[in-house]
């Protein structure tokens, strides 16, 4: 905030259009002060133990002093578990399918709504609905109905059997908390992509059905364009929700608990169990640090590479 | 100088205690209780902690459920981290050794001792106390809810089957799961990845072990084993079971945990806690004849005692000495005979201490028809003296290590991995953690 101010008073006075300048450097920085707070305690704090805890090892109890300062052996030791690449995969996996099958479901709603079809104000009201549940909640109902011997749906496995198993296959597994994430976010990303079709100017649409161009035409050539903004945002938002999100974990936990014999295993979820579970501290702050350096790498390269295409104006 | 640290504490916190209580001379001492049990028997601790504040005007206890053995552990860390824990906490088997090494307790034998009170401490069952002392014998918390793993079948289904008496050995399973699926019974068996009965009791009854160093007593460089031991042929007999269709894998990701699985007779014999048995006996339709026994073992075996399972209690250090003072009252209050009694009736738990257990054979407990062989859970429990195999098991991180188990359960009945090298990467994924913890606690010796 302060530098804002500063960089405004650097630019040349221009009289015929006068701004309101803040001079003073500390009543910005009053007005920041809450949010700063809200960081530093829940932030920043925080982020210092978990990196004392990633280079020593932290007896679960505490017991400063007796704390053994181990430079990199956590991360290395990490770096060297087959386990956890394949957890990272996973978790990449599981972000991308996740992202893909919510946006893209989302987006085909929020279409249909835009078109005021039959009862959309109805449909409009209920689509939010999904994002306002808990994620354990949802994990739960969701093992309850694609429980393959007792759900709802057990009646595809009397057609032929295992035809849907996520108790032993962990590509079924992944499959189930895939759209049980998705499930959950789509209500959020079709709120957003139908207030962004809402601000199309209809005449651009209604001259484009003229000229004899279908919905799905319409939605590459201009929807999707016009949107692009607010796909992005989306995009990003749900890709770093499904990779490290509170969500993630809860649907994990409450559903396949990381398995089959660790199929879906997730890096939060591990992160989790290995810290609360396991009660190793210091091997699960290290793994949230490389946690964090991804999460920074995969949003500078869409950044880098996806807003490129992006237009805002 | 952690001892002095420790006093000084006190010392202040005692100072702090007794300035706070000067204007409020009649005020009772609080303190506080964290357990993991929830629902039915969460209600049952309450009733206890209601009794105790009945029974005495001195202290208050304030009993709090954490909903879940493994949440109370990391609450009750995270509550010690920041000097707010309770003077009391349920820990269960799994998380012993944590707390063992974390330096943030009162053994339970002085305290005891400090506040006058004199407990027989050969009274607690030597199965049960052994879980939670020193490998010299030294009890250091305080065991509370304590079970070992039976072997549940449905007499209704045997009859029909034409099988009799309860199954001693795993070939009369065998032979009692090759009649029950003749007789059409599709889920003979029903077993799950809980590595309770399966690993780590059926390795105690065949007095195998589960890691070297005597499962762990004897010292933090302790290495997991139970790739080399019979288990390697017991899981192999359970994979060509299910293969058969004889035994069935049931978990809650399939849709039906192995209890409900039991109470539904959907399946006619499964391995669970004698804890269960009141909840089995609630459950299972009214009339259906049921019963328990010991877990079976392969026959020529010379059966040797189960394993404790369930939680002990714990009393955390740098808490106001009026506390402890609550808190051993509380102790030595739940160790009477007839609290002991009471708290195994309305739960299922078995009594620990042997005055408990004549005391309920005595009015005749276990001849009503309702808990009718729950002492069969005693008989396994003190069926031999401990053994280095069957006194306890102390690995660090050991719920961790239970779930790098069960995983490879799911690899070698689920996937594709072969009973050995299912054991052979627990074993090495198991390792990993005893390294790492061995590591992190190197300044600290295992008593």
């Amino acid at each position: 905030m302060a530098f804002l101010a500063s960089d405004e008073e650097a630019e040349p006075v221009d009289l015929m259009n006068k701004r309101a300048v803040f001079k003073s450097w500390w009543l910005p920085i009053a007005f920041a002060m809450p949010q700063l707070l809200l960081i530093f305690f829940f932030f920043y704090w925080p982020a210092t133990s978990v990196l004392t805890w990633a280079f020593s090892l932290e007896p679960a109890f505490g017991g400063v002093g007796e704390r053994l300062f181990v430079g990199w052996d956590n991360f290395r030791e990490v770096f060297a578990d087959t386990e956890y690449w394949r957890s990272v995969s996973l978790s990449l996996l599981f972000a991308f399918g996740a992202t893909a099958l919510s946006m893209f479901i989302a987006f085909v709603l929020a279409i249909c709504v835009d078109r005021q079809l039959k009862g959309s104000g109805l449909f409009r009201f209920f689509y939010i609905w999904p994002y306002a549940i808990a994620a354990p909640a949802v994990g739960l109902a969701f093992r309850f109905i694609f429980a393959p011997e007792s759900g709802l749906i057990a009646v595809v496995n009397t057609w032929s059997p295992d035809l849907w198993n996520p108790a032993k296959f962990g590509s079924h597994a992944m499959i189930l908390v895939v759209v049980c994430f998705a499930w959950k976010w789509i209500g959020y990303n079709f709120i957003f992509m139908t207030a962004g079709l809402q601000s199309i100017p209809r005449s651009l649409i209604e001259a484009s059905a003229m000229d004899g161009s279908g919905p799905v035409r319409r939605a590459f050539d201009l929807q999707i364009p016009l949107l692009a903004p607010t796909l992005f945002f989306l995009l990003v938002l749900n890709l770093t929700e499904s990779f490290v999100g509170p969500d993630t974990y809860g649907i994990v936990d409450l559903t396949t608990e990381g398995g089959p014999n660790k199929s879906t295993d997730v890096m939060v979820y591990r992160i989790v169990s290995e810290a609360f579970r396991g009660l190793n501290y210091s091997g699960a702050a290290a793994q949230s640090l490389v946690l964090i350096a991804l999460i920074m790498l995969f949003t500078f390269i869409q950044f880098r590479y996806v807003e490129r295409r992006v237009h805002y104006k | 100088m952690k001892t002095l640290g420790v006093k000084l504490g006190l010392a202040a916190a005692a100072l702090a205690v007794g300035l706070g209580a000067t204007p409020a001379l009649a005020e009772k001492v609080k303190f506080e209780f964290w357990y993991g049990l929830s629902g039915d028997l969460g209600e049952r601790v309450q009733d206890a902690c209601k009794k105790f504040n009945d029974s005495q005007a001195d202290y208050e206890i304030v009993c709090t459920s954490q909903n879940g053995y493994p949440e109370t552990v990391q609450n009750a860390i995270a509550a010690y981290r920041a000097k707010k824990h309770p003077a009391v906490v349920q820990v269960f088997d799994g998380g012993t050794l944590d707390l063992m090494l974390s330096g943030a307790f009162v053994p339970a034998k002085k305290l005891m001792e400090d506040n006058g009170y004199k407990i027989d401490w050969a009274n607690y069952f030597g199965g049960i106390a052994n879980y939670y002392a020193t490998s010299k014998g030294e009890l250091y918390s305080f065991p509370f809810n304590s079970s070992t793993a039976m072997f549940y079948y449905n007499v209704d289904a045997f009859t029909k089957a034409g099988i009799e008496g309860a199954p001693q050995t795993w070939e009369d399973v065998e032979a009692a799961a090759r009649k029950l699926k003749a007789a059409g019974f599709s889920c003979p068996l029903g077993f799950s990845f809980d590595t309770w009965a399966t690993v780590e009791q059926f390795s105690a009854i065949h007095n195998q072990p589960i890691a070297t160093k005597n499962n762990g007593y004897d010292g933090l460089d302790t290495e997991l084993v139970i790739n080399k031991t019979k288990l390697v042929d017991h899981l192999t007999f359970f994979k060509k079971m299910t293969d058969e269709g004889l035994f069935v894998v049931k978990t809650k990701q399939l849709g039906m945990d192995v209890v409900p699985a039991f109470t539904s007779e959907t399946c006619q014999m499964i391995q669970s806690s004698i804890a269960d048995h009141g909840t089995i006996g609630k459950t299972i339709k009214p009339g259906a004849k049921w019963d328990v026994t010991m877990l079976p073992v392969w026959k020529g075996t010379e059966r040797q005692n189960s394993l404790v399972g369930g939680a002990s209690l714990w009393v955390l250090n740098n808490r106001p000495e009026a506390e402890y003072k609550g808190a051993a009252a509380f102790l030595n209050f739940i160790a009477q005979p007839d609290m002991v009694e009471w708290w195994s009736t309305v739960t299922g738990y078995i009594p620990v201490t042997k005055t408990g257990f004549e005391a309920m054979k005595a009015n005749g407990f276990y001849d009503k028809p309702a808990y009718k062989g729950r002492d069969k859970a005693i008989a396994s429990l003190t069926f031999t003296p401990t053994s280095a195999n069957t006194r306890g098991i102390r690995l660090g991180g050991f719920p961790q290590i239970r779930k790098e188990i069960s995983d490879a359960m799911e690899g070698i009945f689920f996937g594709k991995l072969t009973v050995q090298a299912g054991l052979d990467q627990a074993v090495e994924r198991g390792n990993a953690i005893l390294r790492r913890f061995e590591k992190t606690y190197a300044g600290r010796a295992l008593n």
